[in-house]
């Protein structure tokens, strides 16, 4: 297998923490991992993204020209990154913050309000983690246990307390369906 | 072996250094680098070290030349304006014969340029961006592991052959994250420093390190001793890669993150019944010509990619010698090739 997910919104957001995260995963289901933060101009105007690649093979180029999987917190990433989701591949987005549709018929859209739950969780912080969930659910990409591990191993200890409750954001996600 | 880690390039070639028992860092930030001095500025007072963030590329560069005087293994890191800024310092202490590593996170140039990946400084690193007849060894890691290995592999090199190492990565190496495996002890080789200024002890005569000789015939001496320390050098560390080239009809040379791309497109070439071969230099300099003679009867022709306009082109074609033809595809500005467009470039070859 071979997962090709690019993570894109505001800076902010949390979306390098998430492609952390999913890589960290990866990792500890042995699998090739690799994980490219933008770190250029691109960020500018709204797609801060990170491009994560998990694959059971050794992985080729780190930059990814196309993508199962877009998470997309934000409209200009959208409108950046839809075109390179493969046919067949997923499309989530945070319905709280992204009006826009895409213009695509060959791919499954998942349209959560991540954000507006987080809040209403009481940590609006986890709105990446509950768009992962859905990730996870959509693709099978990790195991859903291994996520808490993760968590355990990349958080800085004072910040543990919080991992319940991101458990939770991840099962919302994990278990959202449209109505 | 031990734990796994998911990290950043930058972060990895600090903490090869700290396991090389590199103990002085002097540098200045610049993106796309600046997480080594970050990792550094953290760590280092933790081992007894020294981090020093200079005043300017310069100074840090000259500040390598003291430390490594005094026999220590040091370390200085920058990207490509930066290292310009370093280059007299370079050549001084390639005159000089002291151990040091230097690491350039290459953006693309000229001038002040883009932050994004690049290998435009091939030449710079491997002519001599500094003047006078020197060299120094360039190592040019394709993944976070290897980037490990071959930064701690750099200070034995360094401290072997009283030499300069350059790591090189492209801007997407020291930004990337990838899984790394640390060893549970460094191969760290010892290696007495009976030059070093570390003061007489009022026992022996005192050591003078430097890069003056005002005597043609002392300096004429002097230029024939490092030369032969190259040819040594060129004799023993060379580092290279290859893969299915036998019977290849064209064989891709591609060093750094471009010869991972390379391998996504060999499967895709197979698919349309074309074997590419990749030769992959991981010692720029020492360039791996005997590899390229190697296959040099093998293919229908060589394709280089490189992210500049052609420099390491210069290397492949003087080492496969007007065998067989030597195609080039670059890209510059920070843009990188994809898969197809190599593809397309290869069918080009393989039709014509």
């Amino acid at each position: 297998m071979i997962e090709k997910v690019i993570i894109s919104g505001f800076g902010g957001q949390g979306v390098l923490s998430a492609g952390r995260i999913l890589a960290y995963c990866g990792m500890l289901e042995n699998r090739s991992v690799s994980c490219l933060p933008s770190y250029g101009p691109e960020m500018r105007g709204g797609t801060a993204n990170c491009h994560v690649i998990v694959s059971d093979k050794a992985i080729g180029s780190p930059v990814l020209n196309n993508a199962t999987s877009l998470i997309v917190m934000n409209n200009p990433s959208l409108e950046k990154f839809e075109k390179v989701v493969e046919t067949g591949g997923l499309i989530i987005m945070d319905s709280s913050l992204v009006n826009n549709i895409p213009n695509r018929d060959d791919i499954s859209l998942y349209s959560i309000p991540a954000t507006k739950t987080a809040f209403d969780m009481g940590n609006i912080t986890f709105a990446n983690i509950i768009l992962l969930g859905k990730l996870i659910s959509a693709t099978g990409i990790v195991l859903k246990e291994n996520f808490e591990k993760a968590l355990y191993k990349i958080l800085p200890e004072k910040k543990h307390n919080l991992i319940p409750q991101e458990m939770e954001a991840l099962e919302y996600g994990f278990n959202y369906s449209a109505e | 072996m031990g734990e796994k880690f998911l990290m950043k390039g930058n972060e990895v070639i600090a903490e090869a250094a700290l396991r090389a028992g590199c103990r002085f860092y002097f540098g200045y930030p610049i993106t796309p680098q600046t997480e080594i001095a970050h990792y550094l500025a953290k760590k280092m007072p933790e081992v007894g070290g020294t981090f020093l963030q200079a005043e300017s590329e310069t100074a840090a560069i000259n500040m390598v030349y003291g430390a490594a005087s005094a026999g220590v293994r040091v370390m200085t890191s920058s990207s490509s304006p930066g290292i310009s800024l370093k280059q007299e310092g370079i050549s001084f202490i390639a005159c000089a014969e002291l151990p040091a590593v230097i690491v350039n996170i290459v953006r693309c140039g000229p001038g002040l340029g883009g932050i994004l990946p690049a290998q435009c400084d091939y030449f710079q690193a491997v002519k001599g961006g500094g003047h006078g007849d020197y060299k120094m060894v360039v190592l040019a890691p394709y993944s976070i592991q290897e980037l490990y290995e071959l930064t701690v592999d750099a200070f034995n090199i360094s401290d072997k052959y009283r030499t300069i190492t350059m790591i090189m990565g492209e801007g997407i190496l020291g930004q990337m994250m990838e899984t790394v495996e640390f060893k549970d002890v460094e191969n760290n080789i010892h290696i007495e420093k009976p030059w070093a200024t570390t003061g007489t002890g009022m026992k022996r005569e005192k050591n003078i390190i430097t890069s003056i000789y005002i005597k043609p015939e002392v300096l004429e001496e002097h230029n024939r001793k490092l030369q032969a320390k190259y040819k040594e050098i060129e004799k023993n560390e060379i580092r290279v890669e290859s893969y299915n080239c036998e019977d290849a009809d064209v064989i891709v040379a591609a060093f750094g993150t471009v010869a991972r791309i390379i391998s996504n497109v060999i499967p895709m070439a197979q698919k349309e019944g074309i074997k590419v071969g990749l030769i992959r230099p991981i010692s720029l300099w020492p360039f791996p010509v005997k590899e390229f003679e190697k296959y040099a009867h093998v293919p229908k022709a060589f394709l280089t990619v490189e992210l500049n306009a052609g420099q390491m082109l210069e290397d492949v074609r003087l080492a496969v010698n007007g065998k067989k033809p030597v195609h080039f595809h670059g890209r510059m500005g920070g843009m990188i090739p994809d898969e197809a467009e190599i593809l397309e470039e290869i069918k080009k070859i393989t039709r014509s």
